[in-house]
């Protein structure tokens, strides 16, 4: 059970190592170790990993939030640039509706390139973070579990040693000993299969990112031509 | 009646000013004959130590606004005292419209070799002016002087205050900018500041070009004292010289006009047409204008978010356990950092030279509408000077009645000089309308095309760099394709 405010990352390295230290005399169940190395690792990677995807999800949407800003503004420029050429028919005023056109087309790329790397950037990135953020929950529960197995440990010692309750607290050690080592099993694929998927994902939308960010530029390269075409073509 | 050292005069037949049935008063074709002498004389004979110059090259600083009327400078010829000097150009430009030839069209200038004077924030650029020209009214063929910017905005006032105000649409200073230019004079050496000078320089090339090519204007001595002369007054007062400063008079002049409850009986539908033209495309211009420089804005904004961006990427990459994985994003950071150097470049400065054309465009059309306004107040003394004749009228009927002979006298001398001030007042509404029509034809004809070529040029420019870099992007992308699929 987590409790209502999630202890923060502070708190729970805190935790954990306060009763690492506690129990490094007390724990008997073997495999404890090589499976502490694997979460450790774990851990030391979640924290990390977590924040920077953090920082690249924030930074992805302002720079997507940009490039929508920059296909508003071409938006604007092409209205401008039209409402200028229909003025009348002078020379300048020709130019400007050839300009318009110009900027219209590209606002449509530009619009298009912002759109795409939000969807497989932006939306990656924050679909990470939220992932890395349940794994590290993960983490958290099965170090509340250790918890309360090494309470367990510590509550059968004293109970041997008073003689007193003695059988209950077998019991209970058992069954925080059970709740540890499932939590561990699944928490370990979990993790190993959020890798997977993690790589999976990433490859994927890379992949269809600089896809789509080549059909745009080779599409506003022709564009541009075209452009420069029949603006170098008149007199 | 001619002077014996006056030129032959050039074509225009006496007939063609008299043929004039509704206008010309018999003053003006006696006027026109003076006109043609006073503008021989003006080019040929006055030497650089006469006296007559004095009053146009005085050492003191023009004062700002005050508008000056050039009869200064030809009051020592003139019998009539009532021609203001763009009159008499105006004669002389119709005849070098007449040649209808580049001849005396002959005058190229540059403007290069800035170069710093001072230290702190006293320093100031200086600018080589050089003047490429068979001109007669040059003492040289060619020749170079040494200005600053406030020598080009004192300049520009000169010529504003002297020739706006009778219907010319003199071309715009640049703008001042106090970033800019704080900037070089705090000594920082670095690429931007180097930037903002050679703009400057190129703009005030565009300036002086513009200038020259205006033909009454090439006429004016204050022009050619400005390219001449090894030493110049310093004009003080340059924040009301600015750009800015021109533009904020010619829009008080227009809120002036505005809160006057003048409806303009405007007989001439030709005006009307006219000014409501110019003032839509002056919306629009504004408009875009807002919108390219909140582009230049965003895209800058861009650049630093894309760059912002890739070091994330590559902090993200290096926490990333799974190798390939690690390295592609390495690679999109590395992209993401190219394509943010792209933008930063050449099309990004070439989109913003767009931004300045459009915005110097913005203040020529902001100078036609000044002259259209001026035209307006003529008008409004024209007709106040009616309002006061007719009460100079009533004053001295009621005199009459009341047998006063000495007040009498007065009224009857104000009637006369309210009644000259009438007539000139309609003269010089006429005149002004007259000089507007010329101007906003060559408007149409001639400035209206240089500046479709400007923009033009700017434009393809700009295009042309956008191409490089889309093939640049191009390149990035598809090297970056194989590192993504290499994922494994």
């Amino acid at each position: 059970q987590l409790s209502v405010r999630g202890k923060n990352k502070k708190e729970k390295l805190e935790d954990f190592f306060k009763n690492m230290v506690k129990s490094a005399d007390g724990v008997i169940v073997s495999g404890v170790k090589d499976v502490d190395d694997f979460f450790e690792h774990e851990r030391t990677f979640l924290v990390e990993y977590h924040n920077r995807v953090k920082d690249a999800s924030a930074k992805s949407d302002k720079m997507t939030r940009s490039h929508k800003n920059v296909a508003d503004d071409y938006n604007r420029i092409g209205s401008s640039l039209y409402a200028l050429g229909t003025q009348d028919s002078t020379d300048i005023c020709k130019f400007f509706l050839k300009v318009s056109e110009l900027f219209d087309k590209t606002r449509k790329i530009e619009a298009r390139v912002s759109a795409d790397e939000d969807l497989k950037l932006s939306d990656l990135l924050k679909y990470y973070l939220r992932e890395s953020q349940a794994a590290k929950d993960l983490l958290y529960r099965r170090s509340r579990s250790l918890v309360d197995y090494e309470n367990a440990n510590k509550a059968l010692d004293k109970a041997r040693a008073k003689n007193k309750d003695v059988l209950q607290a077998e019991t209970t050690q058992q069954i925080c000993c059970q709740k540890f080592e499932k939590i561990s099993e699944s928490a370990k694929q979990e993790l190993i299969d959020f890798k997977t998927r993690r790589v999976a994902a990433f490859r994927k939308n890379l992949v269809e990112l600089a896809e789509l960010e080549l059909k745009h530029a080779k599409g506003n390269l022709q564009l541009l031509q075209s452009c420069l075409a029949v603006l170098n073509g008149d007199t | 009646q001619s002077s014996p050292s006056s030129p032959e005069p050039a074509s225009l037949p006496a007939e063609d000013l008299s043929t004039n049935s509704n206008g010309p008063k018999p003053a003006e074709i006696m006027l026109d004959d003076d006109r043609e002498d006073l503008f021989a004389e003006a080019t040929e004979e006055v030497s650089l130590d006469s006296p007559e110059r004095d009053p146009i090259l005085s050492p003191e600083p023009t004062p700002a606004i005050t508008p000056v009327t050039p009869t200064a400078l030809i009051a020592p010829r003139m019998e009539s005292k009532s021609i203001t000097t763009p009159v008499i150009f105006d004669r002389s430009r119709e005849e070098i419209e007449e040649e209808a030839n580049g001849d005396l069209f002959d005058i190229e200038i540059n403007v290069s070799d800035p170069e710093k004077v001072g230290d702190g924030m006293n320093a100031y650029m200086a600018y080589r002016v050089t003047t490429k020209t068979s001109l007669s009214m040059f003492h040289k063929n060619e020749f170079s002087v040494k200005r600053r910017f406030s020598d080009f905005l004192g300049l520009h006032s000169k010529l504003a205050t002297k020739y706006m105000h009778v219907g010319y649409i003199v071309p715009p200073a640049p703008e001042k900018s106090i970033v800019g230019m704080t900037k070089v004079k705090v000594g920082k050496e670095d690429s931007s500041s180097t930037e903002f000078v050679e703009k400057r320089r190129a703009a005030l090339e565009r300036y002086l070009q513009r200038t020259v090519k205006h033909p009454t204007l090439l006429q004016d001595p204050d022009l050619r004292q400005f390219l001449e002369s090894s030493e110049l007054p310093r004009a003080v007062n340059t924040q009301a010289l600015s750009g800015a400063g021109i533009l904020r008079m010619v829009n008080k002049a227009a809120d002036a006009v505005n809160k006057m409850t003048i409806k303009m009986n405007e007989s001439d539908a030709w005006f009307e047409e006219k000014q409501q033209q110019f003032e839509n495309l002056d919306q629009q211009l504004r408009k875009l204008h807002t919108s390219v420089e909140a582009l230049v804005c965003h895209r800058k904004e861009l650049s630093a978010n894309t760059a912002a961006f890739a070091k994330s990427a590559a902090m993200l990459g290096n926490s990333e356990d799974h190798t390939a994985l690690s390295r592609a994003l390495s690679q999109l950071a590395e992209v993401e950092e190219k394509i943010d150097q792209l933008h930063q470049e050449q099309a990004f400065a070439d989109f913003y030279v767009f931004s300045e054309l459009l915005g110097d465009y913005i203040r020529l059309i902001a100078a036609v509408k000044g002259v259209f306004d001026h035209r307006m107040k003529c008008w409004q003394k024209w007709q106040d000077a009616q309002v006061t004749l007719q009460k100079k009228r009533e004053a001295e009927a009621k005199l009459q009645l009341a047998n006063k002979p000495d007040k009498l006298q007065q009224a009857k001398d104000e009637i006369k000089e309210w009644e000259t001030k009438v007539q000139q007042g309609e003269k010089d509404f006429e005149q002004i309308s007259k000089t507007i029509r010329k101007e906003v034809g060559r408007f149409e004809a001639c400035i209206n095309k240089e500046r479709v070529k400007d923009f033009k040029t700017v434009i393809i420019k700009y295009l042309e760099s956008l191409v490089q870099a889309q093939q640049q992007l191009i390149k990035y992308w598809e090297a970056f394709l194989p590192e993504a699929k290499a994922i494994a």
